[in-house]
């Protein structure tokens, strides 16, 4: 059985269509991912699936229950994190837990052992308001209290937004862990380099999937070779490859710049271009692609088409 | 008054209580230059930056911004500085000239330069047709680029930006730093905070903040061959793994 399931669903905010026709499914134990920038759709989406917002065409189920008719039985079984921190400020931390424990009918004596790994890092912090915590506890009270009714589906609307590296980093390890307890779970996220930790991924845009696939097989269906240019200048490197005539796109990616080439590549031809513009240093090398690669052809193609 | 150094920052430091939040960190950033701020949730990036700003009084130590000390001097601090951050931005029910129009007065440009600049703002950013649109209507890449221009729109010496590509969609995000290489050419100074370890790349020099110090500051290309790993954000996790304080 399919932990989530969604039929061409569709909704629209006035003018604006804010999710066009999607389908797709969440396994069983699986971590699903979807991955876009903001205003992608990715909100609407979680608040369809977890009942809060009917949908004006499709239809969708979760643990194969209907969202609309059965919405009551889905909110026992599902855990949400919203995108905005959306505990009670004024309640301490141990109230805030006790309370979503409460509200679903059990204690937290009783689900400890599913929370014990997260909840032990905040527990210190116990009596302390909710309001008051730092980013990353409350992102971990958060986890906790999604988690306190030991929910079969988990969903989490942008967990990761404006945390830092090493901390996005031990959310996920988090995931990892509940995932191998048995938990379904469907995530969003901007960020395109957590795309990799997911079991299968979305690329969301405008409304619309781009790709659903695993990660892997999205970045072999990479069209092209890509490479990769580093420069003794970085700064005016892109605008000259933009220039070379054999250069089809060309983006900056952190220390270098990632290039296709209109026709067969030939690195060495390029590498000669860019010397004759008093560029040093350079060096062209054929890399494997990143999700972040795929994401923004598959975006200009989906524009191109429109 | 100080002259050569767009930022000149020696031993500040902020106490609140009997927590440090930012420890005797020191450096000075060049005009033109664009200067990463990095550090985890929680390591005094955000205070640093009120400090800088002129919104935090220093417990300790001194920092001159755009020549201005920011403890005595922060009202003229605030007049040479822009401000952006992903959280506040624009006003969402003015229209796109409205928002100009707003911020250009606030920092009392004459009404004339307010005019002017909105005719090349807007078509720098392809936005000409927009010129009416409510600022809520815009998508959020879009909002982004014209907050830029907005913050910069009074020609500051120096611009504080706090996180400005969070959320935004790939190709923006790389256009964003198209604009603000622009504006360091024009001798503007770019003082910004990133969770993006690819955008440190982009920057001329950056810092790495954790537990309220500065614990490395260098070119990007320095940075990872004193580390001797392949690139910035595992600089980053190195860093940052050694904090003792979590969160913010």
């Amino acid at each position: 059985m399919y932990s989530v399931t969604a039929s061409h669903i569709s909704k629209s905010y006035g003018q604006v269509r804010a999710l066009d026709d999607i389908s797709f499914t969440v396994d069983k134990g699986e971590i699903f991912g979807l991955i876009g920038p903001d205003g992608a759709g990715k909100t609407t989406l979680f608040r369809i699936l977890t009942t809060l917002l009917l949908p004006d065409a499709g239809s969708a189920t979760v643990t194969g229950l209907d969202v609309v008719k059965d919405f009551w039985r889905i909110r026992n079984g599902i855990g949400y994190m919203p995108g905005r921190f959306s505990l009670y400020p004024d309640l301490t931390v141990e109230e805030n837990l006790t309370f979503f424990a409460t509200v679903f009918h059990t204690t937290i004596e009783e689900n400890y052992s599913l929370i014990a790994d997260i909840y032990k890092q905040i527990e210190p912090f116990k009596h302390r308001k909710a309001g008051k915590l730092s980013g990353g506890m409350k992102q971990k009270l958060a986890l906790s209290c999604a988690l306190i009714h030991k929910p079969t589906v988990l969903f989490l609307d942008e967990p990761t937004t404006g945390v830092d590296p090493v901390s996005r980093k031990e959310f996920w390890e988090m995931l990892v862990h509940l995932k191998s307890q048995g938990l379904s779970i469907l995530v969003s996220t901007p960020y395109m380099d957590e795309a990799s930790l997911c079991d299968r991924i979305a690329l969301i845009q405008g409304g619309r999937f781009l790709r659903i696939d695993t990660p892997e097989r999205i970045i072999e269906s990479y069209p092209k070779p890509l490479f990769s240019v580093c420069a003794s200048r970085m700064r005016s490197l892109l605008g000259d490859l933009r220039a070379c005539r054999q250069v089809d796109s060309a983006f900056s990616f952190g220390a270098s710049c990632h290039v296709t080439f209109r026709g067969e590549p030939d690195s060495a031809e390029l590498a000669d271009e860019l010397r004759a513009k008093g560029y040093v240093d350079l060096w062209v090398e054929e890399i494997r692609p990143t999700v972040e690669d795929c994401f923004m052809l598959l975006s200009k193609e989906s524009d191109d088409g429109n | 008054m100080e002259i050569e150094r767009a930022i000149r920052v020696e031993e500040l430091t902020k106490r609140f209580g009997d927590f440090t939040a930012v420890d005797h960190i020191s450096f000075s950033v060049g005009r033109g230059e664009i200067f990463g701020f990095l550090g985890a949730n929680g390591a005094g990036k955000t205070t640093a930056m009120r400090m800088l700003c002129g919104l935090s009084i220093p417990t300790s130590g001194v920092g001159y911004v755009a020549g201005f000390n920011v403890a005595t001097q922060s009202e003229e601090v605030k007049k040479k500085i822009g401000y952006m951050s992903q959280k506040f931005s624009l006003y969402e029910d003015l229209k796109v000239w409205e928002n100009l129009r707003l911020f250009g007065g606030i920092y009392g440009m004459s009404g004339r330069a307010i005019a002017e600049g909105t005719d090349r703002i807007l078509n720098e950013l392809g936005f000409a047709a927009e010129r009416n649109t409510l600022v809520k209507s815009l998508p959020l890449g879009w909002k982004q680029k014209l907050a830029f221009s907005v913050s910069i729109f009074h020609e500051p010496k120096v611009v504080f930006l706090d996180e400005p590509t969070g959320g935004v969609d790939p190709v923006t995000r790389r256009q964003f730093w198209e604009l603000i290489y622009q504006a360091a050419e024009r001798g503007i100074t770019i003082f910004v905070t990133t969770h993006y370890m690819d955008e440190a790349e982009y920057c001329d020099r950056v810092s790495i903040m954790v537990d309220g110090k500065i614990k490395a500051l260098d070119t990007p290309r320095n940075l990872r061959s004193t580390f001797g790993v392949a690139s910035m954000d595992e600089v980053f996790r190195r860093l940052a793994r050694e904090a003792e304080r979590k969160g913010d």
